[in-house]
């Protein structure tokens, strides 16, 4: 485990650099890790998707999968490729500041 | 590593600036339940991972882009010598099903209302919908030409989904490249 120091705050984050303390998190962060992967400009509905996330994981204690933000969240996948483009599931969970989902649907 | 290392952000590799032209192809020849998921739930994963996808039906694959059959695909126990006892008989759920059972007239019926239940219990959507899904995403969706005229079928007798009905050498010219695999 190693810090880092992202948007003048100090946090835990792995060897990907996905942020290990969801508590650490906060929008800041969240805009600067997000430009930091060349998504320079969060919309409402960018951060629509990462409260999403935040909110299910703090339920279900696991990284919603992308069927599941867009089933639960009600943010179509067509869409989460848009805001998120290629990897949608593992940008928006390093914007969020929690793990890579594990499920595989 | 140690707790106290402070350094400069470590940002993960999402593959934005590689120019890959990674690309993977299904085969999917079989209408059986069972056998129409792994090409589904592999192709999600890869359309996730940003991967170019492509899924080219033929055969009894037919039946999971054939309106009608698409909604109602069975699955089997019979010569499946994996097949296990129903969950929920302790012991005696660790062992194989004895082949016979198999055949008993409502098995069929039976061992797919269980299978759909237990993938719908994993959150995963049934096959038509697994269908809308992936090509939400931008999975092509391909007809294969000799199965459509074998089974007598025509475009509209085929999902939405389906991106177009192809001869092999289209497959072929469109696979160029790609990954392949055959279920």
């Amino acid at each position: 485990m190693s810090t880092a120091t992202i948007a003048g705050k100090e946090v835990h984050v792995n060897d990907e650099g996905f942020m290990t303390e969801y508590d650490e998190w906060n929008e800041d962060l969240g805009r600067e890790l997000a430009s930091m992967i060349g998504i320079d400009e969060m919309t409402d509905e960018h951060w629509a998707a990462i409260h999403f996330l935040r909110s299910d994981f703090a339920e279900q204690q696991e990284t919603p999968t992308l069927r599941r933000v867009s089933k639960v969240g009600g943010i179509p996948t067509k869409q989460l490729f848009v805001l998120f483009p290629k990897k949608p599931a593992k940008k928006m969970a390093y914007i969020a500041g929690l793990p890579k989902p594990k499920g595989c649907v | 590593m140690t707790a106290t290392d402070t350094s400069t952000p470590v940002v993960p590799d999402f593959g934005d600036d590689d120019d890959s032209d990674r690309k993977i192809c299904f085969i999917c020849s079989k209408g059986n339940l069972d056998m129409a998921y792994p090409a589904l739930i592999m192709a999600n994963g890869a359309l996730g991972e940003g991967i170019e996808t492509h899924i080219f039906f033929t055969f009894w694959g037919m039946d999971m882009v054939n309106k009608a059959t698409v909604d109602d695909l069975k699955f089997t126990p019979v010569g499946n010598a994996a097949m296990h006892m129903p969950p929920g008989m302790g012991k005696l759920s660790e062992k194989h099903m004895p082949q016979i059972l198999g055949g008993l007239p409502g098995m069929t019926g039976m061992a797919t209302k269980m299978l759909k239940k237990q993938i719908a219990d994993l959150e995963v959507p049934e096959v038509h919908e697994f269908l809308e899904l992936l090509s939400e995403m931008g999975a092509n969706l391909w007809a294969c030409k000799m199965s459509v005229d074998m089974m007598g079928l025509e475009r509209e007798d085929l999902i939405d989904e389906v991106d177009d009905i192809i001869n092999v050498s289209e497959f072929m010219d469109i696979s160029e490249g790609a990954q392949m695999i055959f279920v």
